[in-house]
């Protein structure tokens, strides 16, 4: 399926405050179906809080609103969210298929597996490279492979809104090259709002549609091209260069 | 040779405490395989020890039975230090660690009250001897509810588990589902205090899921590993106990320590 362009999340005016302590303030975007938005920012810049609010896990002011074709609140926003990591230790025995199922399906995971749902699922990770994956135990995936199975997770059934959380570290270089070709392949196939929180400026640079600079407020917002040329980008990845690549 | 195993059947209290360990130990099997997914050992552990300030309470509301105030109390304890849990304002393991001695500190108050603390020394201790007829019928209806609250839940009570973010994008109610487990652990804690002790009760929640951890291939063999283990320990231990004469709380708590050592070496030479 296409994009169609008319969804369109907007984030009104979002700040994020426990206490005293102010982590993001006054927030404002705007993304739109079969666009890749992207924020960035430097360690400890509020991405993840942002991504937080959203979801609707941190407490806020300010709102958040999906719209439909019609330009009408859309009821039930259905969201695919890829974290940047689990809550398991190498001993749990939860797997690929438990942690699948179980957001998929009410019948019980400990119940006998049926059929339907095992097809369903396996399908689904071969889509993202990880069918091999099923049986595999969560906490003795590698970075990349979870990654893969977290996006795979993340969009069984498609969700409105996907959002991601780019691990910092533990993935080598062609896990995260494959992450990235299955999130572009995404964008161009299914009709959906993407975020993501990215560390991988490069990748940014030639794969977003929308850029959102952040250091608690927002510091720069556009296209690419234009962020990464502002004088707040320069501020903020002093040591970034992408002076000799081309728009 | 029969009588050696069987002899036991011949006592009502032994074939009551048969009966409670068919009950208990699937309960305690069932919540102890997510207890330990949730990395809860410890907030377990406090939850026994306020059984203590339950009694106290009880004692104080000059309440001849003490049961109905341990297991309110214990419910309002495990869902006041799950909110402060979640409040991020301090670590979990120090919230845990205040509760717990404050929990024990003021039970042992109201009960050294008037010098009447002996009295409830096999709080400490337990004994599923002194199981009653009406305590197997409360746990008779316990049981069920739980495996049916496991049939509707668990795959959320897992989601939760595994990321609390992630569960929480998919619109399961998390912060609601977690008090509940909570509570319901706190009930089951209560119930089987008398008969196990607080000193060992903890254990009992945690060693057959924690072996089973070291056996299992998912989720599935996870639950019906500990059920197995659970059982299985509950039966040796109880016929040990009978055979050599000690108690039987500790003897089952033995027997599902050996279980977990040795699943750990099976799981090392594998």
């Amino acid at each position: 399926m296409a994009a169609c362009g008319l969804h369109c999340l907007k984030i009104k005016h979002i700040t994020v405050a426990i206490g005293d302590n102010v982590l993001i303030r006054d927030i404002n975007m705007h993304a739109h179906c079969g666009e890749l938005t992207a924020i960035i920012g430097c360690n400890g810049a509020g991405k993840s809080t942002l991504l937080k609010a959203i979801l609707g896990e941190l407490a806020h002011t300010g709102s958040v609103e999906f719209s439909g074709h019609d330009g009408a609140p859309a009821e039930g926003l259905r969201i695919g969210y890829v974290p940047q990591s689990l809550k398991v230790d190498g001993g749990s025995p939860s797997t690929v298929y438990d942690m699948m199922a179980s957001l998929v399906t009410k019948y019980p995971i400990f119940l006998p597996r049926r059929p339907k749902t095992v097809k369903y699922i396996k399908e689904h990770l071969n889509k993202f490279n990880a069918v091999g994956l099923l049986d595999k135990k969560l906490g003795q995936l590698s970075g990349g492979e979870l990654q893969r199975v977290l996006l795979a997770t993340a969009t069984l059934p498609k969700p409105d809104l996907l959002v991601l959380d780019e691990p910092v570290s533990g993935i080598d270089r062609a896990g995260m090259q494959l992450f990235y070709k299955l999130i572009v392949d995404l964008k161009s196939k299914l009709d959906m709002v993407i975020i993501l929180v990215s560390h991988d400026l490069e990748f940014v640079r030639n794969n977003a549609d929308h850029v959102l600079l952040i250091n608690r407020g927002v510091e720069a917002t556009g296209s690419a091209q234009k962020v990464f040329a502002s004088a707040a980008f320069r501020r903020e990845f002093p040591n970034a260069d992408f002076s000799h690549k081309g728009g | 040779m029969m009588d050696f195993f069987l002899g036991w059947w011949q006592y009502e209290f032994m074939r009551y405490a048969f009966f409670a360990i068919l009950l208990i130990m699937p309960l305690f099997a069932l919540l102890g395989t997510m207890v330990v997914n949730n990395g809860m050992a410890f907030f377990s552990d406090a939850l026994g020890h306020s059984s203590l300030t339950g009694v106290g309470v009880g004692i104080i509301l000059g309440m001849s039975n003490y049961k109905p105030a341990m297991v309110i109390f214990a419910v309002v304890f495990a869902l006041l230090m799950n909110k402060i849990r979640h409040s991020r304002l301090s670590s979990t393991d120090t919230v845990i660690g205040v509760f717990s001695s404050c929990g024990v500190a003021l039970g042992l108050i109201f009960m050294s009250y008037k010098g009447s603390f002996s009295r409830y020394q096999s709080l400490l201790i337990g004994d599923i001897l002194s199981v009653t007829r009406d305590e197997l019928v409360v746990l008779a209806v316990i049981l069920p509810i739980v495996a049916l609250l496991w049939v509707v839940c668990f795959n959320r009570f897992h989601s939760i588990s595994i990321s609390p973010e992630l569960a929480g994008s998919r619109g399961i109610p998390v912060r609601l589902l977690d008090n509940l487990f909570v509570a319901v652990v706190a009930v089951v804690v209560m119930l089987a205090i008398h008969w196990v002790g607080l000193l060992i009760i903890n254990a009992m929640l945690i060693l057959p899921a924690a072996a089973a951890r070291h056996v299992a291939k998912n989720t599935r063999s996870y639950l019906l590993t500990a059920l197995a283990f659970g059982l299985f320990s509950g039966f040796f231990g109880l016929w040990l106990s009978y055979s050599i004469s000690v108690a039987a709380g500790p003897a089952i708590v033995l027997i599902s320590a050996i279980l977990y050592f040795a699943t750990f070496i099976v799981r090392e030479k594998r």
